[in-house]
């Protein structure tokens, strides 16, 4: 308190001479510390070169024309006027990825937190084997399981599901259901769900295990009588950091969505069905090699990411 | 007496049903989650008459390695032999699974026990870079790899994965509840800070170095992004790239099962991995959480 007052009382004059002196200081402290730096270095630089300059890069190329083969011609915002006005193929992929991450977003979420809360609450030894159950899919290779995908859907009768539709006789003639365009996204989103136990579950896990027994036997002694009482007056505010975690994990695999899609519906999928926005990006950067407007689409999606990042942690962050 | 013991009875019973039924939901999710796996595992070892039997069969009744055999005749047919894919894929995870790990490990160590200048603002900014999905810098990587002429190489598949966020924050955060006074007692000894990193930070990262180790295998080896993007010659194709374009004939009957047994191969690995690290995983991802 008082330093800042001292600050504060700083005539106009000293200003410059304390600033370098301050620049001195600092640059001391570097020294001083300078196998810090030897030890961070090589991750910053790697860091740098492969995520910080890419990304500043990609908000300079944005308000280009860049072909590749000649140099980027500056066209100010023409290329977000073009996405938002004129692209219809992005505007279908913008809405195909919102519904997916409006759908998955939240449910992969609660589901992975529910399941982890369940698994907390049987006894260690059984533990493993369900974590195992509910984590393999999400490790599992994605262009792999393509195989059991396209015969589980699969258009005709050998496909599993128009089997037992037929049997059953929900529908009278097989459905085409990776070349529908009402089921491509729906598919999309329950494959996504399946694989979608992944890190966020594993904090969950991780966290739920080590709430202290302590707090559950102070919750009893004020008055919690159910289980949903302690799961929400005790437990979610004890693993509330690892709730923010997985929430952002979350939120980024959401808005993530490509190899699923081009997986399962392929690139481009059928009347864009299964079109997103990493699709679209894929499509003009690496196909036709459009990257000034490529890096447009990966701005925006850059945008929605640390957009909504940054709501969440406003809203799951330390309120208290 | 006698209602207090019916009374602890009824409880008893209430206590197993509800035992009963969180199995039962546990379980039944299981099944649903395995049951895909299940399929790969089945259809993997199904012969050529079982993979287009009609109905359909979830398991397979004569169990045969042939799909396997064919994978590498298959394959061994074309330019370059199946084992080359195996062989790029193992070279690029075990290169990015050690680099990784070191890199993450040496960043994490002076960010959570240095007192030096800009740790908040680094990690602040790790944070930041969280929230982002590495998918949106892949246009300037690619201009990167590109311009140091690194298209068509190992280090293209390598080099821009290794400085993941994730990897430096999960370590971070576990070293951070490490006590100092062990480090402190090495510093007093006179030890170079090299050799307090090897020889006590190191073991002591073991659980969050274990759960690097997964991580970036399990992105190196799934991810067909990087031989997608950087390579344009066959020979430098990666297992799961390589898988995209078996199973994209399907209309070849052979090909069905030999896909499938190519598919089984890439998924075991990294289930293996997870079985061997959990324990260790599962206490490092106790300090995941954010705590701003």
């Amino acid at each position: 308190m008082s330093e800042v007052s001292v600050e504060t009382k700083v005539s106009e004059q000293a200003r410059p001479l304390r600033a370098a002196s301050k620049l001195k200081v600092l640059w001391a402290d570097i020294v001083r510390n300078r196998v810090s730096f030897y030890f961070l270095a090589p991750f910053m630089i790697l860091f740098l070169v492969f995520t910080i300059i890419p990304v500043l890069t990609a908000f300079g190329l944005s308000f280009t024309y860049f072909n590749i083969l000649e140099s980027p011609k500056w066209i100010g915002l023409s290329n977000y006027r073009l996405l938002f006005i004129d692209d219809d193929i992005f505007l279908k992929a913008l809405g195909n990825t919102l519904k997916f991450a409006v759908v998955t977003g939240p449910l992969g979420y609660a589901m992975a937190f529910l399941l982890a809360w369940l698994i907390s609450q049987i006894p260690q030894k059984y533990r493993f084997f369900y974590t195992l159950c509910y984590y393999t899919p999400s490790i599992a290779s994605g262009v792999a399981m393509t195989v059991v995908w396209q015969y589980l859907f699969s258009g005709d009768r050998y496909g599993l599901l128009n089997y037992w539709l037929l049997k059953l006789s929900f529908i009278n003639e097989p459905w085409q259901w990776l070349e529908d365009v009402n089921t491509i996204l729906p598919i999309i989103m329950i494959v996504s769900l399946w694989m979608s136990m992944g890190i966020g579950f594993l904090a969950f896990l991780a966290g739920l295990q080590n709430v202290p027994r302590d707090m559950y036997e102070a919750g009893a002694i004020d008055g919690v009588k159910y289980r949903w009482q302690e799961l929400w007056y005790i437990t979610v505010p004890a693993v509330k950091p690892q709730l923010l975690f997985g929430a952002v994990m979350q939120v980024v695999g959401a808005l993530n969505v490509f190899s699923v899609s081009v997986e399962l519906a392929g690139m481009p999928s059928p009347l864009y069905a299964g079109h997103t926005i990493l699709t679209h990006l894929h499509d003009y950067a690496f196909i036709r090699f459009e990257m000034g407007y490529a890096s447009a689409i990966a701005v925006v999606l850059f945008c929605m990411m640390v957009g909504l990042n940054r709501f969440i942690f406003k809203w799951l962050g330390n309120k208290e | 007496m006698l209602a207090t013991l019916s009374g602890s009875m009824v409880k008893g019973r209430r206590v197993d049903w509800g035992g009963i039924i969180l199995y039962l939901i546990l379980t039944c999710f299981a099944l649903l989650m395995v049951a895909p796996l299940v399929y790969l595992v089945s259809t993997a070892f199904k012969p050529l008459e079982e993979l287009f039997l009609f109905p359909p069969r979830f398991f397979v009744i004569n169990p045969t390695l042939k799909n396997f055999n064919d994978l590498l005749m298959i394959t061994g047919a074309s330019t370059v032999p199946f084992s080359r894919y195996i062989f790029n894929s193992l070279f690029i995870t075990l290169a990015s699974v050690s680099l990784g790990v070191v890199i993450s490990a040496m960043a994490a160590y002076p960010l959570s026990k240095h007192p030096m200048p800009f740790r908040k603002q680094i990690f602040s900014m790790i944070i930041l870079a969280l929230m982002f999905a590495p998918a949106v810098t892949q246009i300037p990587q690619y201009l990167v790899i590109a311009n140091l002429g690194l298209m068509n190489t190992y280090w293209a598949m390598i080099v821009p994965g290794l400085a993941a966020p994730v990897f430096l924050f999960l370590t971070k955060q576990f070293l951070d509840q490490i006590p100092d006074p062990l480090l402190e007692a090495a510093k007093i000894d006179g030890a170079r800070e090299w050799v307090i990193f090897w020889k006590i930070v190191m073991p002591m990262l073991k659980p969050a170095l274990s759960t690097v180790v997964l991580l970036s295998f399990i992105s190196t080896w799934n991810d067909p992004g990087p031989a997608m993007l950087f390579t344009t010659s066959e020979s430098m194709k990666t297992l799961p790239f390589a898988l995209s374009t078996i199973s994209g004939g399907t209309g070849v009957i052979a090909q069905a099962g030999a896909g499938a047994a190519a598919a089984l191969l890439t998924v075991i690995p990294s289930i293996v991995m997870f079985v061997i690290s959990q324990r260790m995983v599962l206490e490092t991802m106790a300090h995941s959480g954010i705590k701003d």
